[in-house]
């Protein structure tokens, strides 16, 4: 907590990014610079970056939008597919507006069928994904990514060449490997950072739309901490709480801040928010940079596929690195597939991995704080 | 030296004073709709100078400035369970508004818990309305359903429940038949949502309901598993705050 007062402003620029770039986003499209909207973590943006876009993620993260969103769609549909979508309508966000074209991605039951709604609004694109992680699965995959080249090509009426996706798989990467130098501070113990911080920083950059600055920016922040960590006296270890399951949006909040106060840290997210969406880099130097960039994003271990054994991988590795003393699987309400794999999860953590696991089922409202609450001191009293 | 602990619930604010074998003395007062009042008042009713420590737990546990510490309901249920019977290996409480499972290891600590807190169906919220609505006070219930035969109630929600029962009367099936059967489906329910942990060993039900035997039974056919009770079940929250204190103060005092 003490080191967020300590922090120079670059960093509240960080959290503030998304709040600053309504701004920036109306300052891009006067620079006539394309604009991508995206839902999930599956989107290859170095094909976008590629024509010089940027890429703006549109999960929403309040509540405010969904009674909207209700009008069309059934209540029991996952509040991250309700919020966005209900934004959309409503026309309340600006990255929804300033968006050209929106794509999204054949991933879980309920997003796909809100993208074809979504077509009303705005031209949608949506890619094939498929829901297994096989040969043939790459083959299709690869072909989709070539596909949104083209549909990309047409639409913005310009050429995309191998070497601009190279330079922007390049730019990608150093991208990721600045975020994943920030977010592994807390390898140290007791962790030099909050779990609420890293979710801030991870959070805005990707609303920081001049990528090429983002390792500079970062490891600026990084130095900062770094040093008030050296002069910091209080290094008494506390109990270290991994994040894992569905994206926090709306929840961030609610769960980061209820492990936090409970006297526990947050180390790590294994979820799109953190390591999912940013652990894997794109082969720069392969021969076919198609199927580079394909075989990466396919890897992702989300729950939309079957089976998904890169999240066991993932999480695994993630636990050991990061010296992970219990999981927390944060579920959004309604949503199947992470529901499902809830199972499997507490399995694997407390057989394999001997430490304890706890899911939470929640949705954007803050009609369960209390209970989070107590369910999270709980949890920490265990440990 | 004595501990005290207090837990306050949805309904009750209960205490309860330790010194290291013995609870020595126990008070239950109803929780008004000022929570942390009633907490005063039962604290200044129960606090001396013998008092080295107090722990508050429940969900108005933030609400006792005197407090030395907090701990969660989970955590004093698991604990006050294995004092009163050192061989529980878990803890089912039906609760009013909400139900929970706690699972102990050997040392009696909490390794795992549920707690269903969503839905009405399954806590004692549910067998009250549905006991007001075939007009039988809940105390009486076990000789209300003696030698009755369950029929089934296949809604899972309170509200739905209701008119299921209202059917099922109009229809003149027998008054406790369709007690016996609103009994089968929370226990049964309840023992489905407690396997989803690992149980194994003695179970220690409480909560309002325990009281009655037919609710251990019933809920130990459907666990298969030991089900035991303890005339204090209900205070257990405040049972294991207090002897928590007690090792604190121990620890501080060494
Ligand atoms: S959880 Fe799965 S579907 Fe959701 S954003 Fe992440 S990868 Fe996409
Ligand atoms: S949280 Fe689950 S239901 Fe919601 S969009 Fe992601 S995968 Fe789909």
């Amino acid at each position: 907590m003490e080191i967020k007062k300590e922090l120079p402003a670059i960093f509240e620029e960080f959290a503030q990014a998304r709040r600053n770039s309504f701004i920036t986003a109306k300052e891009l499209k006067d620079k006539d610079i394309p604009m991508v909207g995206v839902f999930c973590t599956y989107f290859p943006n170095e094909i976008a970056n590629a024509m010089g876009a940027v890429v703006v993620g549109l999960c929403s993260t309040s509540d405010e939008t969904i009674p909207e969103a209700e009008k069309d769609l059934p209540r029991n549909l996952c509040p991250l597919i309700k919020s966005s979508y209900g934004f959309a309508k409503t026309d309340k966000c600006p990255f929804f507006y300033f968006s050209d074209l929106i794509v999204g991605e054949t991933t879980c039951d309920g997003k796909k069928k809100m993208y074809e709604y979504l077509g009303e609004f705005k031209p949608v694109h949506v890619m094939e994904l498929p829901n297994t992680q096989s040969e043939n699965a790459l083959v299709l995959w690869k072909s989709e990514i070539i596909k949104l080249k083209e549909v990309l090509e047409k639409h913005f009426e310009t050429t995309i060449t191998e070497e601009q996706i190279r330079e922007a798989v390049h730019i990608k990467n150093e991208e990721r490997k600045a975020l994943k130098r920030l977010y592994a501070l807390p390898k140290l113990v007791p962790s030099p950072i909050s779990g609420m911080d890293i979710y801030n920083i991870l959070y805005g950059s990707t609303f920081k739309f001049d990528k090429k600055a983002i390792p500079q920016e970062i490891d600026k922040i990084i130095e900062k901490i770094k040093a008030e960590y050296e002069a910091r006296e209080d290094k008494t270890r506390k109990p270290r709480i991994l994040i894992t399951g569905c994206p926090l949006g709306g929840v961030s909040e609610k769960i980061i801040r209820a492990v936090e106060a409970q006297g526990a840290e947050v180390v790590c997210f294994e979820n799109c928010n953190g390591a999912k969406s940013v652990e894997e880099l794109v082969d720069e130097d392969a021969a076919d940079i198609y199927e580079a960039i394909a075989r990466r994003y396919l890897n992702i271990g989300c729950s939309c596929m079957s089976p998904n054994p890169h999240r066991l991988r993932l999480l695994g590795q993630l636990i050991d690195e990061y010296q992970v003393d219990a999981v927390v699987d944060v579920i959004l309400q309604a949503c199947h597939t992470y529901n499902v794999e809830t199972l499997m999860i507490k399995r694997f953590v407390n057989q394999e991995k001997g430490i304890p696991y706890m899911s939470i089922e929640t949705d954007y409202s803050t009609a369960d704080a209390g209970q989070i609450n107590t369910r999270m001191a709980a949890f920490v009293e265990m440990l | 030296m004595l501990s005290l602990g207090i837990d306050s619930g949805s309904t009750t604010t209960k205490g309860a004073l330790f010194d290291g074998t013995n609870i020595v003395r126990t008070q239950v007062i109803p929780t008004t709709s000022n929570p942390k009042e009633s907490m005063r008042r039962l604290y200044e009713e129960m606090h001396t100078d013998q008092v080295g420590y107090v722990v508050a737990t429940g969900y108005g546990r933030e609400l006792l400035p005197q407090a030395d510490k907090r701990v969660t309901e989970i955590t004093c249920h698991a604990r006050g369970a294995a004092f009163l019977c050192p061989k529980t290996g878990a803890v089912v409480d039906i609760g009013g508004q909400d139900s929970k499972v706690i699972l102990l290891d050997r040392d009696r600590n909490v390794v795992d818990f549920l707690m269903n807190d969503k839905c009405a169906a399954g806590t004692g919220r549910f067998i009250e309305v549905m006991m007001r609505i075939l007009e039988e006070d809940l105390k009486n219930i076990d000789q209300f359903v003696a030698g009755k035969h369950p029929v089934n109630i296949t809604s899972m929600c309170t509200v739905f429940a209701e008119s299921e029962i209202v059917s099922l009367l109009a229809q003149g099936v027998d008054r406790g038949d369709i007690a016996l059967g609103i009994i089968q489906s929370i226990c049964k329910r309840t023992s489905f949502f407690a396997k989803r942990l690992n149980l194994h060993d003695t179970v220690f039900f409480s909560g309002g309901l325990a009281q009655f035997p037919i609710f251990c039974r019933t809920l130990e056919e459907f666990l298969q598993l030991p089900v035991v009770t303890h005339p204090m079940a209900q205070l257990a929250g405040a049972i294991g705050a207090s002897v928590i204190g007690y090792q604190k103060a121990k620890q501080i005092l060494k």
